[in-house]
């Protein structure tokens, strides 16, 4: 035991994935609390918690929500590229309805979550029923959801006081921000959904090999595009979130290039791109390890300009440490070293 | 049978001849009474870019100016081949405002054969060659920022720790509206920029910047300067929620001058905005009538912004069309 001390350590370097991520978000966490003071300061102020971790956990849901749809959907061996123009037609959707119609809350939110519902399934029917590949099939709509949101609030920005929809983004729960109640419902429902019944064995066995999975007697289209449908509906609740924050649909700028950060989380969370396992709990933990990143650029008031290099060397950084091989690399020079 | 045929055909040609001419005589008198203005936009992709169109239909419609309008969608080959549909369908003069600003030599030279002034609008080119284009009529970015420091200079009697929200990284506005500011606030030593950001431009950037700040290195601010009128607005929201008053506890910012600056004004929330003025029609056909006299234009022409602050944004309000 003496004569070998990383024999605690060693089984880390070839074990669970989820370690590393969570190792990573930690080390951002004790980083900014050596650099930046105030970090961990909490206050309650008019009832909630008030401070840098709480703004972390808000601005963080809306990555978080896309990667908990984005995780399924990479599981089968897909990825979507059209969550962040489908934030953007709820926003307008749900933005327009409350301005221009009477129409109680709950039946404003139910439309606008159809409507990006029916347009994830428009992508999974593209990918599964079609057989176009998913990059591909969800870049139509990708393209195609920002200028169709524009068309729906006339390329303008419109902005609105409807207090249910303000509270969506901006009110508090349980003394913390309305979202993380949101975030923490999707991950529960999802969760139980894919590891208490059958549906997470189907997705993975989609993703691994779906011939063998639809010789099983699996219906791999019908999964497919159930994945992609709720995909779309993680956007549209995203979509809500992000117009709801800053009280107006700003069709051409919200979710953009937010999918990009979804894949990353869900990536960095430790489910592969060539599908099968997936962790739901690794993707939060990779959303809110890019949200901690930022929120470090702003906080050592790194240039904005420069701010992109140390993020892609902390991203660098945590997939190297994601890649078997080159743990396997680093526990060969630590048993070298031993020996 | 021959000669009848000669005739026939004698007769015909003269007809068309005279008729051609007769059409011709019209059409150059008409060319004298109407001119004919071809317009390369760059797209529709903010409100900013829209009330800059509208501006120069309206003028163009008012003047009595057949106007040609494209619409490029963003992409500069598209803009290149409506210049040279202009140029092909032989119109006077060709106003282009142009979406990137390199690459425009070769179809201007195109037009400068064709002896068809180009005017350009709100952004310049980089060519060796001054001739190639009359004159560029735009906004001066670096003034604009300068204009905000003095502002608050004279507000805050050159006292102010200021939060900095910047626009994405390598824009020309974002670059000349920080030089501007910092010129600026450099004869005041008591005013600081104290945290500066990127908001992108950006609503829920502005917002999110300004949210982390105020927990860091902006919790002593005083002061918020926007480069958009967008991020003032997001930041705005960000100091409400951490039990600031925005507009009388931090001073707010910004430039551009679009309508939600102005009703943030009125609720008296944001305290000043300078002004970045897209209605650049009537500026844009003086320059294309002198341009066609034969006159000499300055190679850039200023559009003076103006500054507006609380007191004057009520009776503004009601004009602001974008």
């Amino acid at each position: 035991m003496m004569n070998d001390p990383f024999a605690r350590i060693r089984p880390w370097f070839s074990g669970a994935s989820l370690l590393w991520p969570v190792l990573g978000l930690l080390t951002l966490l004790v980083f900014n609390a050596i650099y930046a003071p105030g970090f961990f300061r909490l206050e309650l102020r008019d009832g909630h918690l008030y401070g840098t971790l709480v703004d972390i956990l808000n601005q963080g849901s809306k990555v978080m929500l896309l990667a908990i749809g984005m995780t399924l959907i990479i599981a089968t061996g897909g990825v979507d590229l059209s969550v962040g123009s489908l934030m953007a037609i709820a926003g307008a959707v749900a933005a327009v309805l409350v301005t221009q119609a009477a129409l109680p809350f709950a039946a404003i939110v139910g439309t606008t979550l159809a409507l990006t519902a029916i347009a994830g399934t428009a992508n999974g029917l593209l990918v599964a029923a079609v057989g176009i590949q998913p990059i591909i099939a969800t870049l139509i709509l990708m393209v195609a959801g920002r200028g169709i949101a524009m068309l729906i609030t006339d390329g303008q920005i419109i902005t609105f006081e409807h207090a249910p929809l303000v509270f969506v983004g901006n009110g508090h729960l349980f003394a913390l921000p309305f979202t993380v109640t949101l975030v923490l419902l999707t991950l529960g429902v999802t969760s139980l959904a894919t590891r208490k019944t059958a549906i997470g064995l189907f997705l993975e066995s989609v993703g691994d090999n779906e011939k063998a999975a639809r010789y099983c007697g699996i219906n791999t289209t019908l999964v497919k595009v159930v994945v992609y449908a709720f995909s779309g509906l993680c956007a549209g609740v995203a979509g809500l979130i992000a117009t709801s924050n800053i009280k107006a649909a700003d069709s051409s700028r919200v979710g953009e290039m937010m999918e990009l950060d979804a894949i990353f989380a869900v990536v960095v969370g430790g489910t592969a791109l060539t599908g099968g396992r997936f962790t739901l709990v690794g993707s939060i933990v990779g959303a809110l390890l890019i949200q901690t990143l930022t929120t470090t650029m702003y906080n050592l008031g790194v240039p904005p300009a420069v701010a992109p290099v140390p993020k892609a060397i902390v991203i660098v950084a945590v997939c190297l440490l994601q890649s078997e091989k080159f743990r396997q690399q680093i526990t060969s020079w630590f048993g070298r070293r031993q020996a | 049978m021959n000669t009848r045929s000669f005739l026939t055909k004698l007769g015909a040609t003269s007809i068309a001849i005279a008729s051609f001419t007769v059409a011709s005589l019209i059409s150059l008198h008409a060319a004298d009474k109407k001119l004919t203005v071809g317009f390369a936009q760059v797209g529709a992709e903010s409100a900013w870019r829209t009330a800059e169109t509208e501006s120069i239909k309206s003028e163009a419609s008012k003047r009595g100016v057949n106007l040609k309008f494209s619409d490029a969608q963003g992409k500069q080959e598209n803009q290149i081949k409506a210049v040279r549909a202009f140029i092909a369908q032989g119109v006077d003069a060709i106003i282009l405002a142009p979406v990137v600003e390199t690459g425009w030599e070769p179809v201007l030279r195109e037009a400068r054969r064709a002896k068809i002034p180009v005017v350009l609008v709100d952004r310049g080119i980089k060519t060796a060659d001054e001739s190639l284009f009359a004159t560029l009529i735009a906004s001066d970015f670096v003034a604009e920022g300068r204009m905000a420091a003095e502002w608050l200079a004279k507000k805050t009697g050159g006292k102010a720790s200021i939060i900095e929200l910047q626009g994405t990284p390598g824009a020309a506005p974002a670059i000349d509206r920080k030089k501007g500011f910092e010129a600026g606030i450099k004869a005041h030593h008591e005013m600081k920029i104290i945290a500066s950001q990127s908001g992108d431009f950006r609503r829920s950037g502005g917002k999110e910047v300004t949210e982390a700040l105020l927990k860091g290195s902006g919790a002593s601010v005083t002061a918020v300067y926007a480069h958009n009128d967008d991020m003032a607005l997001g930041a705005i929201q960000a100091l409400e929620e951490a039990g600031k008053k925005p507009g009388t506890d931090v001073i707010v910012l910004s430039i551009d001058g679009v309508k939600g600056a102005f009703e943030a004004m009125v609720a008296a929330k944001l305290n000043c905005t300078v002004e970045c003025n897209p209605l650049l029609g009537p500026m844009a056909f003086d320059a294309v009538e002198k341009a066609l006299k034969g006159e000499k234009l300055p190679k850039k022409t200023v559009v003076q912004d103006r500054v507006f602050d609380s007191n004057s944004a009520a009776a503004e309000l009601p004009n602001r069309r974008y």
